[in-house]
């Protein structure tokens, strides 16, 4: 897809989830997606990541972004040659708080509210363990478009091993909490009170039991408070995760699946790219990253390129001794002409003398081996030389 | 720096994390290649089961029970649900666990939810294999993880302590302490981070190794860097390739060798500044990353597979002075 094939793209969306596995650059793809759209297309734009490793703020040369969006300097851009015509926000998910105010808004009262962010579990739920930003960023993205402050919003996907996760994060929270298997679980404490004795049914006791051998009676009771607690919710929590899912789904929402050209990334794109259609999502574009220029195919260059390495010699010794050899001895030995005696044949010799891998590289019969040279690690991969900074292997070995 | 790279191979449990997409599954299985080439038996375990250790062997996905996947080199992919299994049966002699079925459900149902369930189940087979490995009943020496990437590896590593936090008793706090101390023992552990010299990658090297060592008691290893591209040109060389672009040089040059100079030049202007942004990165991670540095050479190959993991191996062979 062409640039301006993006820009028609952002320009009839609201909502563009970039995803793709890790490492192809999915985050600078969003951030330089959000800037374009808001340089050339105008209006508000909003770039949200959700990606703990917040990087973001490095991609934006910004620091310390919150919860909240944050414009982006214009100077800043402006210092960078980009003019925008409209307005370039950012922002990054902030699970922890995220989900402290999504407890506050489902809450049935500020006591249950305030008995679940109080809760060890809860703490330990959202501030430590990252599977929950599947879906708070999902929520997130839906509680940002509801509030329609913008005119695009695009949005960098968490880096999941597996991409399609948080797909299915709204289904799977609305399941959890949903399910039967936490009403039967938390069943001993409904009947008897949280801290009450514990009667028990006769389905629960072996579970109880041997749960109360391997976890302590503290942490069933810890568990249990929390999904009672959570329960509360239910309903303002299950449509919530319906209402996420249905804008995913939604005409103004489109996917762009970011990769490169290498084998893994490809094959998780591949995946990808299949599973959003399976699932009726939008696929709006693929976008290939960092691909090589055209110039790497030339076939020109290519004849060039072997010409110069195999025959660096007689080509920087006079003119025309290319053709000659090609010629293969139709024409004598041409004369060297005085002026052809210039810059050339001096910069080719010095190369050729001084350059140990150009020296190899002339040995081997063809250019791709020479690429290839750290072939078994026996080439060791050199650090910058003379005047350049410190060599590159330094503090490995050294005292 | 003689710091613990050397030794590396001495010990009995070697993580490698990273960003995605650095190459931690094939510095992992050439690590275990390595150790094997030296007379060790390892056990290969994937944490994210996607198959990609075996493939580095190019050898069909493994399940919990670990197969050899290379003489010497024993693989097993994480599977909790099979852990917890596992462990219920070693540490509880719950009988046969599949006839109270709403049991084993109902405790799979709190590893999925309850937070941190999945991490320890995790850390605590890992760390039980390491026990059998050192106590002699276990036919490896060596466990070598591919791990959490950066984003999950800290809660990972740091379930054992999360669940100490949530448990005030019974057999499970005892159980964590054992796993803490095998992950603390810098004789027994590692933590590797891979990285590749560019900035994203290098940003979350600086930035992961800062929060392990603010956040956990587990000691770290080495850096590896991956695809660190050969030095093809000099500073000379540089020189030429730009004097050689002035117009009436290039005119001349294209006269006696084609056509398609211009491109040749275009692609040794590429070649250099790709090396030398690489180089900026680099610099920034030696002088933020307090660590030994293990450099892997970029390898213009098309798939990985058992010939790419032993380059990868030769080159750590060599970085460690094997």
């Amino acid at each position: 897809m062409t640039p301006s094939g993006l820009e028609q793209l952002l320009a009839a969306k609201e909502i563009a989830v970039f995803c793709g596995s890790g490492g192809v650059g999915k985050t600078s793809v969003a951030a330089a997606a959000a800037l374009g759209a808001a340089s050339r297309l105008g209006g508000k734009v909003l770039v949200l990541t959700i990606d703990p490793a917040r990087r973001l703020a490095s991609a934006l040369g910004l620091d310390g972004l919150g919860n909240r969006a944050h414009r982006v300097d214009p100077k800043l851009l402006g210092a960078a040659g980009v003019e925008p015509r409209g307005e370039l926000w950012a922002a990054m998910l902030d699970t922890k708080q995220s989900w402290d105010e999504l407890v506050a808004r489902h809450a049935p009262d500020e006591e249950t509210a305030y008995r679940i962010l109080e809760n060890r579990l809860y703490h330990n739920l959202t501030a430590r363990f990252v599977q929950s930003h599947d879906y708070i960023a999902m929520e997130r993205l839906y509680e940002i478009h509801s509030a329609g402050e913008y005119d695009l919003i695009v949005i960098d996907t968490p880096p999941t091993r597996n991409a399609i996760d948080f797909l299915e994060a709204p289904a799977r929270m609305a399941e959890f909490f949903g399910g039967r298997l936490l009403r039967w679980l938390t069943l001993p404490y409904r009947v008897t009170g949280r801290r009450g004795s514990r009667v028990l049914n006769a389905a629960s006791r072996p579970f109880y039991q041997i749960a109360d051998r391997i976890l302590g009676s503290k942490f069933l009771e810890d568990i249990a408070e929390f999904f009672l607690n959570f329960q509360s919710m239910y309903d303002g929590f299950v449509g919530r995760a319906r209402a996420v899912e249905a804008l995913l789904h939604d005409r103004r929402t489109t996917f762009a699946v970011v990769t490169t050209l290498e084998a893994a990334p490809l094959h998780e794109a591949e995946r990808f790219r299949d599973e959003l259609v399976t699932r009726g999502f939008h696929l709006g574009a693929l976008v290939l990253n960092k691909t090589l220029p055209d110039y790497l195919l030339d076939a020109d260059g290519k004849a060039a390129a072997t010409e110069l390495t195999e025959h660096a010699a007689a080509i920087a010794a006079g003119p025309d001794v290319a053709r000659d050899r090609r010629a293969r001895g139709r024409r004598a030995h041409r004369p060297r002409a005085a002026d052809d005696r210039g810059v050339v044949p001096e910069l080719l010799g010095r190369r050729t003398a001084r350059s140990g891998a150009a020296r190899r590289a002339g040995e081997r019969p063809r250019r791709r081996r020479a690429r290839a040279q750290p072939r078994g690690g026996r080439e060791r991969p050199r650090g910058p030389r003379g005047d350049r900074p410190a060599p590159l292997r330094r503090g490995v070995r050294g005292p | 720096m003689t710091g613990p790279a050397p030794d590396l191979l001495e010990r009995r449990l070697l993580f490698f994390t990273g960003k995605g997409g650095v190459g931690k599954s094939t510095v992992a299985a050439a690590t275990a290649l390595l150790a094997s080439s030296i007379g060790k038996r390892v056990l290969l375990v994937e944490v994210d089961a996607k198959g990609d250790v075996p493939a580095q062997f190019e050898r069909p996905a493994v399940g919990f029970r670990a197969r050899e996947v290379h003489p010497g080199v024993l693989a097993m992919a994480m599977d909790t649900e099979e852990s917890l299994k596992e462990y219920l049966r070693l540490n509880l002699r719950v009988p046969v666990l599949g006839r109270v079925g709403p049991v084993a459900r109902a405790l799979e149902f709190v590893a999925t939810a309850a937070p941190g369930v999945k991490e320890i189940l995790t850390i605590g087979k890992i760390c039980w294999e390491v026990r059998e490995a050192i106590e002699g009943r276990a036919d490896f020496d060596l466990v070598v993880v591919d791990a959490a990437a950066t984003g999950h590896v800290v809660a990972q590593l740091g379930a054992p302590d999360s669940i100490r936090e949530l448990v005030d008793v019974g057999p499970v706090r005892a159980q964590t302490e054992w796993l803490s101390q095998i992950l603390a023992d810098p004789a027994i552990t590692a933590v590797n981070v891979v990285t590749t010299p560019e900035e994203m990658p290098v940003a979350e090297t600086i930035e992961l190794v800062a929060r392990m060592r603010e956040r956990l008691a587990v000691p770290l290893g080495a850096v590896v860097v991956n695809r660190v591209l050969p030095e093809l040109f000099t500073h000379a060389d540089e020189e030429a390739f730009e004097a050689l672009r002035r117009p009436e040089v290039a005119q001349r040059l294209e006269r006696r060798a084609g056509r398609g100079t211009t491109a040749v030049l275009d692609g040794a202007r590429l070649a250099v500044s790709l090396r030398r942004t690489r180089a900026v990165h680099l610099e920034h991670l030696r002088e933020a990353v307090d660590l030994p540095l293990l450099y892997v050479p970029y390898l213009f190959v098309r798939a990985h597979g058992l010939r790419v993991t032993r380059m990868v191996a030769d080159a750590l062979g060599e970085e460690l002075g094997l």
